[in-house]
């Protein structure tokens, strides 16, 4: 039991290590990055199998007994976590056999990818606050690697916005766990539920709670709090952007939800209505902002800004329904983002560029990859019958039942601006001809190299046509997530092991 | 002890907002360890103060005999000290290399990633053509 729920950081890191020793010789470190990244598939298949089987699971690390050891735990909603983190670590690290430069690859790369994967899968899997911050620094110090690999003007400007916004963060998130643990006198998350009923000052606890809500909020990127976002997830390669985009704000989003369905529930209407106002501005702002842009992967990276706002919306109405959409759109986002991010890449190698004004022509040259793109784009923007549309769908009716009728019309109109932008990438880099009369046909590129750039893509843009066409076991098993997140006491005693 | 500390925290939490809000990035990275010692401060005030008190138990009992010191909050705090140097190295590398490379320790003038968009009303239609 316990080896399952380590598998998912330990697979990871092993693979880290390994790749970093041969990371000269090539092709070596490419295939042991596909490698481990499907082996990390199969243990978060298995590890899914078993708590949807079994309930929520738990395993004390090192044997020291909850509270006072590290608690690896995985609700449903982590094991799905840990699952689309696999299959996201997975698609990219199958594109990037084709993406990355041989000197990056030396330098590092696929080892610091794989040190990113296991944090972001810790960060899903731990059970201790503290244990979080660590594996939120192991994401951070590996996405800085990453993100200024190689050493670019642009990749240098947008690292220092990025590591210099997310330092801050962490010291507020810091700061946030040492008054907790000074309030409660315990940074176990499951003990937490019980003990900060006790604290005597609660207002003291609210305050701590918006500590943390800002500390994540810096990480989820939401209004306004995103800056570092758009300034920097352009700058790097394609398949570092990709699994950017994909899965790190949305460890910020998890933690969000995880701390406010498990921890800090005691003044909903404060804290829940701040992230109501919150994320209906963070929808906003980032579909407004993408409205400006016009470079695709900027268009892109605001669009997760304003996505964002949508899961956010999910915790902060705080019902059962809202919070299955939050965890539907949270699966069908990561699909899709991941997915979008990609395609900008071909798009990239057959026009030569990323922005709109200089490249077009696609849709005649290369349709297949004009089809690859329509699919996430609709399905971000919400049109039945993609993922998009249920997720949205669940959320809108989520907030009309509650009679939220401002905040259900605001998602409705972002939800229009977004295909507002998607047009424009589409009327721009695929519609309209090359300025320079280029014909970029994907038949261009080296036959193996376009099998390993266009698999990942399809096989991204088939899991979102499924989950729309089929939605109803997904949101069945969405509706037991939330069901684990909203009567946390299954939780509370797999990790204590019954003493509540 | 308590209150000594919290106003230490304090005093380096503004100065670190203080050195933050400059535009020099150098600046920026010396508020950071600031904002980060003062982070590593509040947990250890946050863990209560017991001077010399050191939890030992003595050996013929299994539970210290009067409060002793916390242990936990020492430990986190060895544990965010080692993180956030590795971290502000990381950072002070990034910031130099940045220097070298871009030529400015103004964030202002750090417009690689972002440059402004030559576009005027009147030139839109062709802005952007190579």
């Amino acid at each position: 039991m316990s080896w399952l729920l380590a598998l998912p950081i330990i697979l990871p890191f092993l693979t880290a290590v390994a790749a970093f020793l041969v990371r000269s010789k090539g092709a070596q470190g490419r295939w042991l990055s596909v490698g481990g990244s499907t082996l990390l598939l199969a243990a978060a298949i298995a590890l899914m199998t078993t708590v949807w089987r079994e309930g929520v699971i738990a395993a004390q690390m090192g044997a020291w007994p909850a509270p006072f050891g590290i608690t690896l735990v995985a609700d449903l909603l982590s094991a799905v976590m840990v699952l689309i983190t696999a299959i996201t670590g997975l698609a990219v690290a199958v594109y990037a056999l084709a993406d990355i430069d041989t000197r990056r690859e030396a330098l590092g790369y696929h080892a610091l990818f794989q040190v990113l994967i296991a944090g972001v899968c810790g960060a899903f899997l731990t059970g201790d606050l503290f244990n979080l911050y660590v594996w939120f620094e192991v994401m951070l110090i590996a996405s800085f690697g990453l993100l200024v690999l190689g050493g670019d003007k642009a990749q240098l400007d947008g690292g220092i916005k990025y590591v210099a916004l997310n330092l801050v963060s962490t010291a507020l998130f810091l700061s946030g766990i040492g008054l907790l643990y000074g309030l409660t006198g315990t940074l176990n998350m499951a003990d937490l539920h019980l003990a900060v009923r006790e604290v005597e000052n609660q207002g003291l606890l609210t305050v701590v709670a918006v500590l943390f809500m800002i500390a994540f909020g810096v990480k989820a990127a939401v209004f306004p709090l995103f800056f570092w976002l758009p300034a920097s997830y352009h700058t790097p390669p394609v398949a570092v952007s990709a699994v950017f985009a994909g899965l790190l704000t949305k460890v910020g989003v998890y933690a969000l939800i995880r701390l406010f369905t498990l921890v800090f529930t005691q003044d909903t209407d404060y804290t829940h209505g701040l992230l109501l106002t919150v994320a209906a501005l963070t929808m906003v702002t980032g579909v407004l902002g993408a409205a400006a842009q016009n470079e695709f992967r900027k268009i892109l990276s605001f669009h997760i800004v304003s996505q964002i706002g949508y899961m956010v919306l999910g915790l902060a109405l705080y019902t059962p329904l809202a919070l299955v959409g939050a965890v539907f759109y949270l699966v069908h986002h990561i699909i899709v983002k991941a997915n979008l991010f990609l395609v900008s890449g071909l798009s990239n190698r057959l026009t030569g560029g990323f922005d709109l004004n200089a490249i077009g022509g696609l849709y005649k040259s290369s349709p297949l990859l004009a089809v690859l793109f329509l699919v996430p784009a609709f399905s971000l923007a919400g049109f039945p019958p993609l993922s998009g549309f249920w997720a949205k769908f669940l959320l809108v009716k989520a907030s009309l039942e509650i009679e939220a009728y401002l905040i259900a019309g605001t998602a409705l109109v972002v939800g229009l601006l977004t295909v507002f932008s998607m047009t424009k990438i589409w009327a721009e880099a695929f519609w309209k001809p090359h300025p320079a009369g280029v014909a970029p046909v994907l038949a261009a590129i080296d036959r193996r190299e376009l099998t390993v750039l266009l698999l990942p893509v399809a096989s991204l843009a088939s899991l979102t046509v499924i989950i729309g066409l089929f939605p109803e076991s997904f949101v069945v098993f969405a509706e037991r997530a939330a069901g684990q997140l909203l009567e946390p006491t299954p939780y509370v005693q797999a990790v204590l092991g019954g003493i509540p | 002890m308590e209150s000594i500390l919290a106003i230490l925290v304090g005093i380096l939490v503004a100065a670190s907002v203080y050195l933050m809000l400059a535009r020099n990035v150098l600046r920026f990275l010396f508020g950071l360890v600031l904002l980060s010692n003062a982070a590593n401060l509040t947990i250890f005030a946050a863990g209560r103060l017991t001077p010399a008190a050191p939890p030992l138990v003595p050996e013929d009992l299994v539970a210290p005999a009067e409060s002793v010191a916390n242990a936990l909050p020492q430990a986190l705090i060895l544990t965010a000290i080692v993180i956030g140097f590795g971290l502000l190295a990381f950072t002070l590398v990034l910031v130099y290399r940045g220097y070298q490379v871009l030529g400015t320790l103004d964030s202002d003038a750090m417009r690689h990633a972002e440059p402004k968009t030559r576009r005027d009303p009147g030139t839109a239609e062709t802005a952007g053509t190579p």
